[in-house]
Formats: C-alpha cells, sequence, structure tokens
C-alpha cells in the first residue's frame, strides 16, 4: 500500500487507527434504500433486478440517476439521496 | 572496572579534521568506539562506525562534536565536547595525545542536535501512536474524516511538530495531568502537545496550555458536568502574568474578539483535548441545547491594572506570578454606559446589566465574571475605589425581595418558591461575582460573561492554576 502523512493521534487511543466501516444492518426491512443510476446502458435492468430483490426483503426501494455516467453525481443528487436514505448501495462496474 | 571511551566526530568539523592524527593514534585501542556522523569514510581509519540514523549520538547526549565520553561500566564517568589537549589527555590517561596541537579549539553542533534531524530523533521518542494516512488522501479532509476537528481546519500533527511543540515546556512528555473527561482518559503532556498542534499553538504557548488543562481537571472546576449540561457553558480560560505578554496575548483591544493567535489557540487547545483525549463530543456527551460560539475557544489575557488587583492576587498568588483562571462561561453580554463619571451610577448600570444572568429571577445559581474595560475602570481609579469596592457595591445592589423573585412575580412563572418572598436575595453566592481587567483605551463599554447556572459545590467554581514552564 502506498503510504502518505504520518500524524500522531490526539485522541485517547481507544478506537483503531484505521477508519472502520458503519457495521452493517441486521435487516433492510423498513428501511429506504437508494439506488443510484449512473446513466449507462442497461445499467436500469441491473437496478430493476436489484430493486425486486430489495423490495422482497422489506426495504423501500428510491431510484436515482445521474445526468452523465462521465462525471461525478452532482452535489444537490448526493445530498438529496443522504437526506432521503437510510442505506446506499455503492458498487462500481462495466 | 577499566574504563571504555566513545568518540564522536564528523567529517563536516574543522576541529574533527585537526584532531585527526589523534584519532588515527585512538583506532588501535579496543576500548575506544569512533563514530563519525557524516563521511564514513573519515576519519580514514578501521574500525569507523557510522551513525547514519545519529541516533547513537542522540542517544549519547552529544551536543558538540568531536565529542569524548568516557564510561565505567554502564555509568558515564567524563566527557569533554570540543578539543581540549589537557582533559582528552587526562580522560584517556594519555599525557602525550595531541602534543602538537593547539591547547582549545571550540567544535561544532552535533548533527543530532541540527533540524530537521533533531526534531525526527526526539519524535522517535513519544508514545503516541501513529497514523499514516493515504498517499491520494488529502490531508485536511482526512483530519476532518478522523473527527480530529472542531469544525474549523487543523494543522496536521506530524511527529516533527510535536516534537517542536515538546520543545515549549521542560516537563517529561510522559507525564500524565490526570484523566480527562468525559472518558477518563489519562492525558500526558506529550498528548496536550499534539492537540496544541492541531490547535494551531507555536511551544511557547505549551505551559499555558497544560496548565488550561491542569485547572480544566481539578475537581472544583467540575470539567465534566460542564461538557455534558445541556446549559451553554463551555471552559473560558483567563491569563495573568507576564507570561502573557511575553508570548503576544491580547489583553486590549478586541481581547474577546478574534484575530489573536495565541488566544485563539490556547483556549481552541483546551477544548480540543476535551474532544480528542477525553471524547466529548456535541450531540455525544456534549449535551448542550444551543452551546456558545466560544466553545471554540474562549480565551484572552488579564490586563495589568496597577490599581487593581489582578487574578492572580484574588488567587493568593504573587502578582508577577503567570496564571490561568478557568471560568465556566457563557457568552458575552455588553454594557454601555459613556455618562456615569461616578463609581455608584456605573455599579448600577453594571447591577442591572448582572441583574438577567440566566434570568431576572434566579439568584444564587450561575456565577457571572464582569470585565472592566479601561474607561470604564478609570471612572474607579479617579474615586479612589478597590475591586472589593467595587464587588462589594454591586452586591449590595444586587440584593433583592423575595417578593420580586418568587414564581409569577413580575408575570413570569420562573422563580423562587412563594414560601421566600419575605427573604432577600443576592444575585450572586459569595465569590461568585468576579472583575477582571481587559479591553481597548477607548469606549466605555464593559461585558458580563454569565456562567453555568450550576456553581459552587453543585457544579463549578473558578479555578486559578499557576502556570509552570
Amino acid at each position: 500500500m502506498s503510504t502518505g502523512l504520518v500524524v500522531m493521534d490526539p485522541t485517547g487511543e481507544s478506537a483503531p487507527a484505521a477508519r472502520t466501516p458503519l457495521p452493517l444492518p441486521a435487516s433492510v426491512a423498513g428501511k429506504v434504500v437508494g439506488l443510484l443510476d449512473i446513466s449507462k446502458p442497461r445499467g436500469d435492468v441491473f437496478l430493476d433486478h436489484v430493486e425486486g430483490k430489495l423490495k422482497a426483503a422489506g426495504a423501500e426501494v428510491r431510484r436515482y440517476s445521474k445526468p452523465t455516467f462521465t462525471r461525478p453525481a452532482p452535489t444537490a443528487l448526493r445530498q438529496q439521496i443522504a437526506e432521503e436514505c437510510d442505506l446506499v448501495l455503492e458498487a462500481l462496474a462495466d | 572496572m577499566s574504563q571504555r571511551y566513545v568518540v564522536v566526530v564528523k567529517a563536516d568539523c574543522p576541529t574533527c579534521q585537526l584532531i585527526a592524527p589523534v584519532l588515527e593514534a585512538l583506532a588501535p585501542r579496543e576500548t575506544v568506539a569512533l563514530w563519525t556522523q557524516d563521511d564514513p569514510a573519515f576519519p580514514a581509519v578501521p574500525g569507523v562506525q557510522h551513525d547514519v540514523t545519529l541516533k547513537a549520538s542522540f542517544d549519547l547526549g552529544v551536543e558538540i562534536v568531536p565529542a569524548l565520553i568516557a564510561f565505567s561500566g554502564q555509568e558515564e564517568v567524563a566527557r569533554c565536547e570540543g578539543w581540549e589537549r589537557a582533559a582528552w589527555q587526562s580522560i584517556l590517561e594519555d599525557p602525550t595525545l595531541g602534543a602538537e596541537l593547539p591547547a582549545l579549539r571550540p567544535g561544532c553542533a552535533s548533527l543530532s542536535v541540527t533540524p530537521p534531524h533533531s526534531e525526527r530523533l526526539r519524535a522517535e521518542r513519544l508514545a503516541a501512536r501513529r497514523v499514516t494516512l493515504g498517499q491520494e488522501e488529502d490531508i485536511q479532509e482526512a483530519l476532518f474524516d478522523r473527527g480530529w476537528s472542531d469544525g474549523l481546519p487543523v494543522v496536521p500533527p506530524t511527529p516533527e511538530r510535536v516534537a517542536r511543540m515538546l520543545e515549549g515546556t521542560s516537563r517529561d512528555p510522559a507525564e500524565v495531568l490526570g484523566d480527562v473527561p468525559p472518558n477518563l482518559v489519562p492525558v500526558t503532556v506529550e498528548k496536550v502537545a499534539i492537540n496544541a498542534v492541531l490547535a494551531g499553538c507555536k511551544p511557547e504557548y505549551l505551559p499555558v496550555v497544560l496548565a488550561a488543562v491542569e485547572a480544566a481537571l481539578l475537581p472544583p472546576f467540575c470539567m465534566h458536568g460542564l461538557l455534558a449540561t445541556t446549559y451553554f457553558s463551555g471552559p473560558m480560560v483567563v491569563v495573568c502574568g507576564p507570561l502573557a505578554k511575553a508570548i503576544g496575548m491580547n489583553s486590549q483591544g478586541n481581547a474577546l474578539g478574534q484575530g489573536n493567535r495565541a488566544n485563539a489557540t490556547i483556549g481552541r487547545a483546551l477544548q480540543l483535548v476535551i474532544r480528542n483525549v477525553g471524547g466529548g463530543r456535541p450531540q455525544g456527551v456534549d449535551r448542550a441545547t444551543l452551546g456558545n460560539p466560544g466553545k471554540y475557544t474562549f480565551c484572552f489575557a488579564e490586563d495589568g491594572d496597577p490599581k487593581w488587583s489582578n487574578l492572580n492576587e484574588d488567587a493568593g498568588l504573587a502578582r508577577n506570578a503567570n496564571s490561568v483562571t478557568l471560568f465556566a462561561a457563557d457568552g458575552v453580554q455588553g454594557i454601555v454606559d459613556q455618562k456615569a463619571r461616578t463609581p455608584e451610577p456605573l455599579c448600577r448600570s453594571f447591577a442591572e446589566a448582572l441583574k438577567v444572568v440566566s434570568h431576572p429571577k434566579m439568584v444564587q445559581a450561575a456565577d457571572a465574571f464582569l470585565v472592566v474595560s479601561p474607561e470604564h475602570a478609570r471612572v474607579f481609579h479617579d474615586a479612589g475605589w478597590s475591586k472589593e469596592a467595587v464587588i462589594k457595591t454591586l452586591r449590595d445592589y444586587l440584593t433583592r425581595p423575595g417578593q420580586e423573585l418568587v414564581r409569577g412575580a413580575g408575570g413570569m412563572e420562573e422563580g423562587l418558591p412563594p414560601a421566600l418572598a419575605e427573604r432577600s436575595f443576592e444575585k450572586f453566592r459569595e465569590g461568585g461575582l468576579r472583575l477582571v481587567r481587559a479591553g481597548g483605551e477607548a469606549g466605555m463599554f464593559s461585558a458580563v460573561i454569565g456562567g453555568w447556572g450550576a456553581s459552587g459545590t453543585i457544579g463549578s467554581s473558578p479555578v486559578t492554576h499557576e502556570i509552570r514552564l
């Protein structure tokens, strides 16, 4: 792994130095899950399938899409997703 | 036990070059270890060790090269830094050593005490965990993401910066100052130094930060409760004594405002210690309903007023001592009185403003600091009033009949139980009103800084703590 600047830990050092992901929810039932279509051809087919699975597990699904896959999602869209959803599936594929 | 010797030199030192014949004479001796700091080919004798990391020089405490150190067993028994012919001859028990050389030549600085090596070597001795950021990470964003900031950018606490910060105190980095709430984590001088770097302090501020942390951890200050309360308050730091001026603190115009590095970063460093070491975070254990902007930083210096006692003297210290006074403070409430030229009317204005601390009908609850500006202080000085006389008059003016303070009085439900209507009450508990001088030369403005509703033994009392350099 390439490494960058070394800094000294200012904390009480009771948590691991590496950042840990948030704990996974025990269930998606009752949660609002956001699916972001990055606007590549047939991405919607894949996301329809994922949506079906999530709904079967009791989740509410909201769909979003980026204007173009060539650029990062606009800030307003990212904020909207953060505001409206409990969970977001993040993935990268081609 | 026979002695052994260590000699440390560097090629980039004319004195070391001068004594090359001595080094050649010593090389065959089995009891002599020769270390060179820079050029492994100097001196050109067999068995020279290259102190590439400079750790050997650092651990030996070498400040000047050439250095000659004699050991008996593990114990150092003699040392000579620089060339002193007689001393080298005596230590090495060779009366002819370097006889052809001059009697005395000063040496050069050891690389181990020269930046950047000196900082790296000192940093290697520090205990705190090192966190390696990712090469692609933006440094500032990485520090925010780790939760180390109060919301404003912080200075990355590299080991070298922390080592430089620790130069500001003579105290041992490993010294434990106490347990920081809410998680009651022991805090060392070193951890405070790391947070002082984050806050943007200069090394010369560190003794003040250390004293502020120590003061916050004194039981009467009740830092845990102050952090956890829903009330507005946070720690305010007032620095008193010549050190305040020496490190460039502001006690004059805009003393309570922005723009002075020492004021801004010392108060911030204390808050960062509570946040990072103690784990006290807003909406975590910090349950403040609204908080106040002083919780980023609230620190200023007292303006030395020759006619009034200062905060040192108020706490029983010598006038010229250096101290921090901590107070569980809310925000600043201004008082304007541009007409008073005699003490009593000015005290009336002050009293009316002080009455509203917490609530106009609350008494014996919050403490208060009254920050008296120079133009208001002049009114008292012209009449020959001491600080104590001002406080006594304010206490008189702030003593009110229970009828005005009970529930329902003035149409307000807030107030004392009705049974207390026939008594009278002082606004502040004994010792709960403190005066401090600060501010610019122009302006008949003073300031009330109200305190946490839980004062004294049930909550926090102001504490004054002497600064150790």
